[in-house]
């Protein structure tokens, strides 16, 4: 793969890994908000391959390869269950519960994308001494890692339904992966897997736990969660 | 030399101007055959400005300069932009003033006019109409403005031809995250500048939320010709503009009589397939309501700022 493609090539995963955290803030169906993160997997699990084959390095595939399995496929079956669990029981038509839909963020989305413009010009303006310290294509790309970072932080704040927050919870985790990649093309392996282990099992609690409140409440809207019942 | 680089810009004038109707005919008859009319033909926008010149414009009780006006100077101010875009070469003696500011500012005056000739009625619809078109205005212009900067970095000016020409020279500027972002948000941009489907309803003048009919409900005769040759117009021009920011290709860049033959044959098949695929999107789109309308605009701007600061920092400034 000659130097050109290799910049062109990374520089559109990137460009796609941004994307798909800028589009989850910006759809209200949950199912189009996995769809999404599925497809943010994917991207990430690019900017791996292509490093890893950019640097010559078999374990950076590898790595590539487990996190495109863990991130496009398996979180994303995951929520899509957590997901059809909270509506199957929901009779079709019926507009009273709307699980399946972000209805009212606590942000409304003109808003938080204004935000999330914000959020990338901070990433932008934070990384610029990180970047000058070692000026490569990978490098440079690195504020898009910070800006998914914070744009997931800001989906955890600003969603009310549990899953949507999960999502949130997981672009984090996308972003700090991708800043690791790209600043220093990558963890050891062993943090690798052990964080990718952690966010599975958070995966499947947080899962357990939406069931439980749907059991309890009727909802997943974790602003009705403001008192303790005995 | 300057004999044909007039030649050009009198070419691109006249294309546009007899192209504009032509465009909407071509859009309205591929909307029908996909909703399984027949269609009026595509000369129909034509017939219908041939019928509306031989009637005498009436102008309501109470209405002023800015009413009688409008429809001239949207024209015009649609006639200046299509001789300053480079839509069919990069070479001609106006290219050194044709600067995207100027572009964008000469579309938003047009705007003006009309929302000022909506409220000089002094009816209901004209005031509402004009109100909601300087809303989606206000949205709109940044977001044209930020799109075309993800360009214009690369090639250093914010002048259009010399944008358009180094685009024709570097193809792989256009294949960056950064072009394929603006080209995105510059749709949305167009979409909603045109008045097309997502934003509003150009075919009816029933619609609750309608925006550009709304201001123009008082027009007739002679001045209602004129307002759709202007509103076609723009279309056309954006179009062409799209066309020549993010598919350059055909575009003469010297001054001879072969390729701008040749760059007029490919302006034409790039504004009509660019048109049809609107038409054709829109039979499958439904309108947006209203008050979602700012968060469609507030996410093309957000690509537009993405792909400007992606143009920036991953060009490796």
């Amino acid at each position: 793969m000659s130097d050109s493609a290799y910049v062109q090539l990374l520089d559109l995963a990137c460009g796609a890994f941004l994307l798909a955290a800028v589009v989850i803030l910006w759809r209200r169906e949950l199912a189009a908000i996995v769809r999404t993160f599925a497809l943010q997997g994917v991207a990430l699990a690019a900017i791996a391959l292509l490093l890893g084959l950019h640097e010559g390095r078999a374990d950076l595939v590898a790595v590539a390869a487990g996190i495109g399995v863990l991130r496009a496929g398996v979180l994303p079956y995951l929520m899509r269950r957590a997901l059809t669990a909270a509506t199957a029981d929901r009779r079709p038509y019926d507009t009273g519960g709307a699980e399946g839909r972000e209805t009212r963020p606590v942000v409304n989305v003109a808003a938080s994308l204004l935000a999330a413009a914000a959020l990338t010009l901070l990433a932008y303006a934070v990384a610029r001494p990180l970047v000058e310290l070692d000026p490569s294509p990978a490098t440079r790309a690195l504020p898009v890692g910070l800006a998914v970072v914070l744009i997931g932080f800001f989906v955890l704040v600003t969603r009310r339904r549990a899953l949507a927050q999960v999502v949130g919870f997981l672009l984090l985790d996308n972003g700090i992966t991708a800043t690791a990649f790209l600043a220093a093309s990558g963890v050891p392996l062993i943090v690798e897997l052990g964080v990718s282990f952690d966010v599975l099992l958070a995966m499947l609690v947080l899962q357990l736990l939406t069931a439980r409140m749907r059991a309890a409440f009727g909802t997943t809207d974790l602003d009705d969660l403001r008192e303790l019942h005995d | 030399m300057s004999a044909l680089g007039y030649a050009a810009v009198a070419a691109q004038t006249g294309a546009v101007v007899a192209g504009a109707p032509l465009l909407t005919g071509l859009m309205r008859q591929v909307r029908a055959r996909l909703e399984g009319r027949a269609g009026a033909g595509v000369l129909q926008p034509l017939r219908d400005t041939r019928k509306l010149l031989r009637r005498e414009p009436i102008a309501p009780a109470g209405t002023g300069p800015a009413f009688r006006t409008a429809p001239a100077l949207l024209v015009a101010t649609t006639l200046v932009v299509a001789t300053l875009v480079p839509l069919l070469s990069t070479d001609t003696p106006v290219a050194g003033r044709a600067d995207l500011i100027l572009v964008v500012a000469l579309l938003a005056l047009g705007t003006v006019t009309l929302a000022l000739a909506g409220l000089d009625t002094g009816t209901a619809f004209g005031g509402m109409g004009a109100s909601r078109e300087m809303t989606i205005a206000a949205l709109v212009e940044p977001t044209l403005l930020m799109a075309v900067f993800a360009l214009s970095i690369p090639a250093g000016t914010t002048n259009l031809p010399a944008i358009v020409d180094g685009a024709v020279r570097e193809p792989d500027r256009l294949a960056s995250p950064a072009g394929l972002l603006a080209a995105a948000a510059l749709v949305v941009a167009v979409l909603a500048e045109t008045g097309r489907i997502p934003v509003d309803n150009p075919s009816t003048h029933l619609e609750l939320t309608m925006v550009h009919e709304a201001m123009v409900l008082e027009y007739a005769g002679r001045d209602l010709a004129l307002v759709e040759l202007g509103a076609q117009m723009r279309l056309t021009v954006l179009l062409g503009l799209l066309a020549s920011l993010f598919v350059p290709w055909g575009i003469a860049t010297s001054a001879s009589v072969g390729a701008l033959l040749l760059a007029l044959v490919a302006f034409a098949v790039k504004v009509a397939l660019l048109g049809a695929a609107l038409a054709a999107a829109e039979v499958f789109w439904a309108k947006v309501r209203l008050f979602r309308v700012p968060e469609l605009l507030a996410g093309s701007f957000l690509l537009a700022l993405l792909a400007v600061t992606a143009s920036y920092f991953l060009s490796g400034a």
